[in-house]
């Protein structure tokens, strides 16, 4: 019989004390929780990825609906990309030319816009920039359409879900990534040597020149090709967190926040774990 | 095949054998049989042994309170969800759960209407009726328009085909769910809560929409509804379900003077 069912003075009632146990037990768990929570996300993100892949043996190839999510991932994150890359490479010019006045090496300024633009701040925030806005309209679109459930109304009548809304996202966000990190590139480079000439004034052709001097077509490529990778990144979590949400607005939400953190993250450990690779590959 | 293997059989067994064979063959062949269904998640036992038979151009109403099942019962029977234990058997054929190229063509044959009719918010209402005819039948732009505006036409939605989903009224939107469902003239129709939220007069329409679809096309139907009324103006026989089981089954009369205390208790409220 509890305490709750029986009237008894305060002063028979002996206070419980934490058991040693228990509290190892429970900062154990506390400890543990977050880690399984994890370990079975990425499972679960694991399976999704194998039904997408496995959803493309058979034709139809969604060619159509692909060709739309190209227009809406690509051509619609044109705009904030470029003015990203554009805001980059203004900072990258200034703040650079600062610091190279300084110790004496402004001849080196062009390299030192293109070569930071190219390498790292054209991929990296052309990743940001997409994972944000197209990480957070995947995840609303698909969270929204599960819990209206026009996915389950999509499977109902007999087609492939993975295929028609996930597959065509995915391959969008890999193909366009590369392209749109290109858009970047440009926009740096050229608002890079807006803000140069400004103070220092230079022609555009000896910009280029001065800075893309020693550079070969891998210093080039690997960079924008790893692009392709922070798509496929931002492609597989967002339709992930779109598709597995639940919980009505609130899911939508969730799903639409998640997507983004989840993809900005993720794109964050690629960049660094194949910057090593593109090292080790291309010296 | 089937046959010919019942009629060998018949050959060398004796005359109560040969009865099972045909009995269990003339089953096999119904639009619908449901056997043992048991669908439970985590320590909650949704569905516990349910056992459905529908014939062709039949509705069975399935009834029952809120939460015991009835809506997952439709998602089973079209693929959506898996069974733990049972048998699901669509025109005589078990369903290919685990294959989903073979469950799609499965899922060709039948119409679903969802409980808010799941039109795809970003197409319009032609758009939506036209998406199963473009995705499973050759045909050109203008045969798909024709159908397209025939199955509005039945559904009284003719005249808002360039309305987007969010511009209509719920009844509306069930109409249209319904026309997409119809769209590729499915021999099974699942209805789930087809009047739900909808005033009288709207529901009234609805359930004369379904007898109308039914006097014209033979379909098998299974209606989830909470509606007394309308389970006895569409449906040829009834289903009760309680805590995952079949409590009873049969026409509205048969139910309405049941002794069963549930039945009475869930009756006597409308009566």
């Amino acid at each position: 019989m509890s305490h709750d069912d029986v009237r008894v003075p305060s002063r028979w009632i002996i206070e419980e004390t934490p058991q040693p146990v228990s509290f190892v037990q429970s900062v154990l768990a506390a400890i543990w929780s977050p880690i399984n929570g994890f370990l079975e996300w990425f499972g679960e993100l694991g399976i999704f990825t194998w039904r997408v892949m496995r959803s493309v043996e058979n034709p139809p190839f969604e060619g159509r609906e692909l060709l739309r999510q190209l227009d809406e991932i690509g051509s619609k994150s044109f705009p904030l990309v470029a003015l990203a890359g554009a805001a980059v490479g203004a900072v990258l010019a200034l703040e650079s030319r600062y610091s190279l006045v300084r110790f004496g090496a402004k001849s080196m300024l062009p390299a030192a816009v293109i070569f930071s633009i190219i390498h790292e701040m054209g991929p990296i925030v052309t990743g940001l920039v997409v994972s944000g806005r197209v990480g957070a309209g995947i995840g609303a679109e698909l969270g929204s359409m599960q819990v209206t459930e026009q996915i389950d109304a999509i499977e109902a009548s007999g087609v492939n879900p993975y295929k028609l809304l996930a597959f065509t996202r995915i391959l969008a966000c890999v193909l366009m990534l590369p392209l749109l990190t290109l858009a970047a590139d440009f926009c740096g480079v050229a608002v890079g040597w807006i803000a140069d000439t400004l103070v220092d004034p230079i022609s555009f052709r000896r910009f280029l020149n001065s800075g893309l001097h020693g550079t070969t077509f891998a210093d080039f490529l690997a960079p924008t090709l790893r692009t392709a990778v922070f798509g496929l990144i931002i492609g597989i979590i967002a339709c992930f967190q779109g598709m597995s949400s639940s919980g009505g607005t609130e899911g939508v939400g969730r799903a639409a926040t998640s997507s983004v953190v989840l993809s900005s993250l993720f794109v964050i450990l690629a960049d660094v774990i194949l910057v090593k690779l593109i090292l080790v590959f291309f010296p | 095949m089937l046959g010919e293997q019942v009629v060998a059989r018949s050959t060398t067994s004796d005359g109560d054998e040969l009865e099972a064979e045909t009995a269990e063959q003339r089953t096999g062949a119904l639009p619908i049989v449901l056997k043992g269904l048991h669908k439970s998640y985590g320590a909650q036992h949704v569905l516990d042994g349910v056992d459905l038979t529908v014939g062709g151009g039949q509705t069975v109403a399935v009834l029952g309170r809120s939460g015991t099942g009835k809506s997952v019962l439709l998602k089973l029977i079209v693929g959506l969800q898996k069974p733990d234990a049972g048998s699901i058997r669509i025109h005589g054929e078990e369903i290919p759960v685990s294959n989903l190229e073979a469950m799609n063509e499965i899922r060709k044959s039948m119409g679903f209407l969802f409980q808010h009719a799941a039109l795809y918010d970003s197409l319009t209402v032609a758009e939506n009726v036209a998406f199963p005819l473009r995705r499973h039948r050759k045909m050109t732009a203008s045969e798909r328009g024709h159908r397209v505006r025939q199955l509005l036409s039945s559904v009284g939605m003719e005249k808002d085909l360039e309305k987007m989903p969010s511009n209509i009224s719920g009844g509306m939107q069930k109409r249209v769910g319904l026309a997409r469902a119809l769209a590729l003239d499915p021999g099974i129709l699942l209805l789930d809560e087809p009047t739900a939220g909808l005033d009288p007069i709207t529901s009234r329409e609805i359930d004369e929409l379904i007898l109308k679809l039914q006097e014209e096309r033979e379909v098998a139907s299974i209606v989830v509804t909470h509606d007394l009324h309308s389970a006895k103006l569409i449906a040829d026989r009834i289903v009760l379900l309680h805590q995952g089981r079949v409590v009873i089954e049969g026409t509205f009369e048969e139910l309405d003077s049941s002794n069963d205390p549930f039945v009475i208790e869930f009756f006597k409220r409308d009566s």
